[in-house]
């Protein structure tokens, strides 16, 4: 059985299209991401496939349950984290993880049980008495995950889960997406960090302007844009891009202390990078060439679109 | 069908989730509490009235205040700490949400109006002519003032002032023209014209009738004008809570 199924979904806020006519399949126990840059629909899409906001026109499905017929018994199968870090400053730790229990109907006892779990799998066993408004936004984050796990939910809503967290916290957030698939989740994640699709996800859906422009794994995503390769260098001193005016390099960016050389044809680029900086006397600190990237794809795709 | 349990704990957990949070609030217990007992003083007290006889609309006054403070500061609150979406995303639906901000509404104007009403019989001796009707009266009241509250709070953004000044413009004026500081018998003109505009002047009517057993309506049409604006604020709050339910999110 499909977990999320959306047909023809439209959305307007006065003028502007927010969502136009999408239509989507997330597979029971998948890993799906929902890629775009900012303003591309993303969070008003998850707003309506998780019964936030309702669409102008156009169905969804969760677990079979159409969400506009039955919104109760829709929700009662997920968990959502919103984009901001959305738990109540005035309780503390477990009393919005009680709440969110409670909201879920959960009987006290399996509360007080999950609660203990999660608080300790989140690292907030020391701060459960803690007032929310205290903690950092990491912590604050870690909070919002638990209250959306805290009822094992069958699907899990994630709106830019990792956006401005640090690296534990990230890592933390990603363990735990690890852990609900594992246990048999489906998880629905938006994100514009092209990485952590890439290495999360076993399926992406990219939107721009409203409308899905691709829908596939991300490997044959990467394979859609094959012909474009990248030779990533580096020097001993710095040098202009005028350097990489030269046939076979499409594209040339600044990369950190290197630069990132997009190309058909890496062969020729490694040559000339070699035979170039030799005449000039410029040692060459790192080479290194990758193959095509899921970034590439992403970039192609929305500027196409 | 099956939703219907869903839905009632929805109402249920949202009401106890108000109460913990918003009560204490600063501008509920400015608007709630501390502004009625100041215009009691202001008006009441030392200006040589009859306190018995102004007690039911004064009754009618903190009745209305209390149960009015509650509804307006929850969803701009919530909408300005970005709880709302998550509260949406829960199994509840905005009714839900709506009944739960009533509901809470309702149980702070009961609580602090029984409290006043009991502290105040300690003090100022008010017989009670008619005890059902004096029940009926709080609890159409406190329904009519936090369905009010909550409608007030219905154009929201997320700015809990905003609505707050917004709900005061609204509340003050209905003390004036609802025959709390005037009685009722002796408005006319605009002014009872007014009044017969004003949900309040029917709860003080009915308060009238419960405490000294003379109203200058029928206590049936106290009842059914509450009933009335009750279910009539819940709907207009419905449609356009729905329509801004993106203002501020």
């Amino acid at each position: 059985m499909n977990a999320i199924e959306a047909g023809h979904l439209i959305k307007r806020f006065g003028t502007v299209t927010a969502v136009n006519d999408i239509s989507l399949t997330v597979r029971e126990g998948e890993i799906f991401g929902f890629l775009g840059p900012n303003g591309a629909g993303k969070t008003t899409t998850m707003r309506m496939l998780t019964g936030v906001l309702m669409p102008d026109t156009g169905t969804v499905l969760i677990n079979g349950i159409d969400i506009h017929r039955h919104p109760l018994d829709a929700k009662m199968q997920m968990g959502v984290i919103p984009e901001s870090s959305t738990v109540y400053g005035d309780l503390s730790a477990e009393q919005n993880l009680h709440l969110s229990g409670k909201m879920y109907g959960m009987p006290r006892a399996l509360r007080e049980e999950r609660v203990d779990e999660i608080l300790s799998q989140m690292g907030l066993s020391e701060k459960r008495h803690t007032l929310v408004r205290t903690f950092s936004k990491g912590m604050k984050q870690r909070v919002s995950i638990a209250c959306a796990i805290i009822h094992r939910p069958r699907i899990l809503f994630l709106d830019e889960p990792t956006s401005g967290l640090d690296v534990q916290s990230r890592r933390l957030v990603i363990e735990t997406i690890h852990t609900m698939n594992e246990q048999g989740s489906t998880i629905f994640l938006t994100t514009h960090n092209i990485e952590e699709a890439n290495t999360l996800c076993q399926m992406v859906c990219i939107i721009h302007k409203g409308k899905i422009v691709a829908q596939d794994s991300p490997e044959r995503l990467k394979k859609m844009f094959d012909t474009t390769q990248s030779v990533e260098v580096s020097f001993d001193r710095a040098v202009t891009r005028d350097l990489f005016v030269a046939e076979g390099i499409l594209r040339a960016e600044p990369c950190g202390d290197k630069w990132r050389l997009y190309t058909d044809n890496p062969d020729k680029v490694l040559k000339y990078l070699v035979g170039r900086a030799e005449c000039e006397s410029i040692g060459i600190t790192s080479l290194t060439t990758s193959g095509p990237s899921l970034e590439e794809a992403f970039v192609q795709l929305t500027e196409c679109a | 069908m099956m939703e219907i349990p869903l839905f009632l704990r929805g109402i249920l957990v949202i009401t106890g989730k108000n109460m913990r949070l918003y009560y204490t609030k600063p501008p509920v217990l400015m608007f709630g509490l501390l502004f009625p007992l100041f215009m009691f003083f202001a008006f009441f007290v030392g200006r040589h009235l009859d306190l018995i006889t102004f007690f039911p609309a004064f009754l009618a006054m903190m009745l209305f205040f209390t149960a009015s403070s509650v509804g307006p500061l929850i969803t701009p609150w919530e909408k300005r700490e970005k709880t709302y979406e998550r509260l949406l995303s829960y199994p509840v639906t905005q009714d839900s949400i709506i009944l739960g901000d009533v509901a809470a509404g309702a149980i702070f104007g009961v609580g602090i109006s029984l409290l006043v009403w009991i502290v105040s019989t300690l003090f100022i001796p008010v017989a009670i002519t008619n005890i059902g009707l004096f029940a009926l009266a709080f609890i159409l009241g406190t329904l009519s003032c936090s369905t009010l509250g909550v409608l007030l709070a219905s154009p929201a953004s997320g700015s809990p002032p905003n609505v707050m000044i917004f709900s005061n413009l609204i509340r003050f004026p209905l003390i004036f023209i609802s025959g709390i500081f005037v009685p009722l018998a002796q408005m006319q003109g605009l002014g009872l014209t007014l009044a017969f505009c004003s949900p309040l002047t029917y709860l003080v009517d009915l308060f009238n009738a419960a405490i000294s057993g003379t109203s200058v309506f029928s206590p049936l049409v106290d009842c059914g004008v509450l009933i009335g604006v009750s279910a009539g604020f819940i709907l207009a709050a419905r449609v356009i809570q729905k329509r801004n339910l993106m203002k501020g999110m």
